[in-house]
């Protein structure tokens, strides 16, 4: 048994000894649970990809003369102005201004509220035009001006649903192609897209909640952030394993940090064929090693965990709640698999490789004793489920 | 008997000459036309794999240079950018070639060989950022 501020102790004096979420596997098969959990400190998780529930908060600071705005766009892209004079929210699936979307199906999605979001990271110049109804305090009614990062007062992203637990993994059995956030799903099962760290990612090795909660510190795309809330749709009571490990989405995160302190290689706009735009993310979550049984839940292996194959032609944009089949990941990252008896290629919108880097930037951060650990200053609820939203006259 | 995947590259109003035509009827080559793009008042690209012996190949090749188009081996109609691919693996079923490829099984990497490319540009569509791109 070890404490937070043990091991916040041994970070600080580049003692700790910290490994990733890969390598703690062999780590604990060869060294057996027990003297692996006296002699680990923290397990580095990781993923990258895509979280459309994703976005941040800006302040411009104030023109002369000052402007209240009421509509604004940056790059075209158009932010959301009902907060306060020169405070906006940017959000990563907002289409640029005048893309013809899905009207040309499929639709191309070239440029959105994520690659906004990208350029900003990057430092790069963008174009802010902002309109006002005009009022005593704040006279101007128009603003048309160029900035980037370092001239805002905050850049600060604010995601209201990453890192989720488990995911889908879609695929089409209709006879017709369909576009999806999952990619292009080709006709009669011919391919199938998941989109999960497997073995990496933080809360498929932390089931149950027990380290990760509000107020655990995170690395999100290279600035030191936090998780501010339950994810929004988090839904714990769900179908597990024997191992606990859920078979579906389950658990989310909201998270938030500073853009200014961001590295732009994790924090990448997407555009989706005949689908959108979006931001796909790299997060890291480091688990203290506070007991045997937390090292154990680390050390889950690809084989051990399933996700739902779903039909996206069908079942889900209809809610149907159908699962065709389950498969773990290590099945998945074979690149074909069977479903229904038909074998299936197999895509992954999660990258694995930006995951292991991350989980191993993560690591050397907290060797480095750059990087110290926060306990959780409220738990993540473990049961309730998602809600649906029905439609229904005033009356009923 | 070799076969080459060149890329062809036609400056402004090159040639009305039935090209391909005399690569298949003097020079005694296979050609395999992967992509094309000859259109008037615009640069032209043709993207071919050449199939015959290395002197009718040369001879071939030294006829078309005739018509001031340049011939290019190792520059091909699709790049792959590295430094935008964050390596998801979301190109590889649609990828019919097996050009797109995980290189390594452990890591996941992805790579690009350019010389199995037959240029049909699913990648270019399915990147979600925008690794893939052609040059014509």
């Amino acid at each position: 048994m070890k404490t937070f501020e043990e091991i916040n102790k041994k970070i600080e004096s580049r003692k700790a000894v910290v490994l990733t979420a890969e390598e703690i596997i062999d780590y604990v098969d060869r060294k057996g649970l027990d003297a692996a959990a006296k002699e680990v400190d923290v397990v580095t998780t990781a993923t990258f990809g895509p979280m459309c529930s994703s976005g941040c908060f800006l302040n411009f600071g104030h023109s002369k003369p000052k402007i209240r705005m009421s509509e604004a766009w940056i790059d075209d892209v158009l932010i959301y102005c009902g907060v306060a004079a020169v405070d906006v929210y940017l959000g990563a699936t907002q289409l640029r201004h005048n893309d013809p979307a899905n009207m040309y199906y499929p639709g191309e999605f070239r440029y959105g509220g994520g690659h906004v979001i990208e350029k900003l990271v990057s430092g790069e110049k963008l174009q802010l035009f902002g309109l006002s109804y005009g009022t005593d305090d704040y006279p101007r009614r128009e603003i048309r001006t160029w900035f980037d990062i370092h001239d805002l007062n905050q850049a600060i992203m604010v995601n209201p649903r990453n890192c989720y637990q488990n995911y889908n993994v879609a695929i089409n059995c209709s006879n017709k192609p369909i576009y999806t956030y999952l990619g292009l799903l080709k006709p009669d099962m011919k391919n199938l897209t998941y989109c999960s760290a497997g073995q990496l990612s933080p809360l498929l090795n932390d089931p149950f909640y027990e380290t990760i909660g509000i107020g655990t510190k995170v690395w999100l795309a290279g600035a030191q952030g936090h998780v501010y809330a339950e994810g929004t749709q988090h839904s714990p009571t769900c179908e597990r394993s024997p191992n606990d490990v859920p078979t579906e989405g389950a658990g989310t995160l909201a998270l938030t940090a500073n853009m200014k302190d961001m590295k732009p290689e994790f924090v990448r706009g997407i555009s989706l064929i005949g689908y959108g735009v979006s931001l796909s993310l790299g997060i890291g979550i480091p688990i203290p090693i506070l007991t045997p049984e937390i090292l154990k839940r680390t050390a889950v292996k690809d084989r051990e965990i399933m996700a739902p194959v779903i039909d996206y032609s069908r079942d889900y944009p209809n809610r149907s709640g159908r699962v065709l089949c389950r498969l773990n990941y290590e099945q998945l990252k074979s690149g074909e698999v069977k479903v229904l008896d038909r074998r299936v290629e197999v895509g992954s919108l999660s990258s694995y490789p930006k995951a292991l880097e991350i989980a191993h930037l993560l690591k050397d951060e907290i060797k480095r004793g750059e990087f110290l650990l926060s306990r959780a200053i409220q738990a993540l609820p473990r049961s309730q489920a998602m809600k649906t939203l029905e439609i229904r006259e005033k009356e009923e | 008997m070799i076969t080459q995947k060149l890329l062809l590259h036609f400056p402004q109003s090159a040639t009305e000459k039935p090209i391909v035509y005399h690569l298949v009827k003097d020079y005694n080559l296979i050609i395999n036309i992967f992509r094309a793009r000859v259109t008037p008042e615009e640069d032209g690209f043709l993207v071919l794999d050449v199939t015959g012996n290395e002197e009718d190949i040369r001879q071939g090749m030294a006829f078309v240079k005739s018509f001031n188009i340049q011939v290019n081996e190792a520059n091909k109609g699709v790049r792959w950018d590295s430094s935008k691919c964050v390596q998801c693996g979301n190109c590889i079923p649609h990828c019919p070639t097996e050009a797109l490829y995980i290189s390594d099984k452990k890591s996941r990497k992805i790579d690009f060989n350019s010389s199995l490319c037959v240029e049909c540009l699913s990648c270019i569509e399915n990147c979600p950022f925008g690794a893939c791109s052609s040059i014509f």
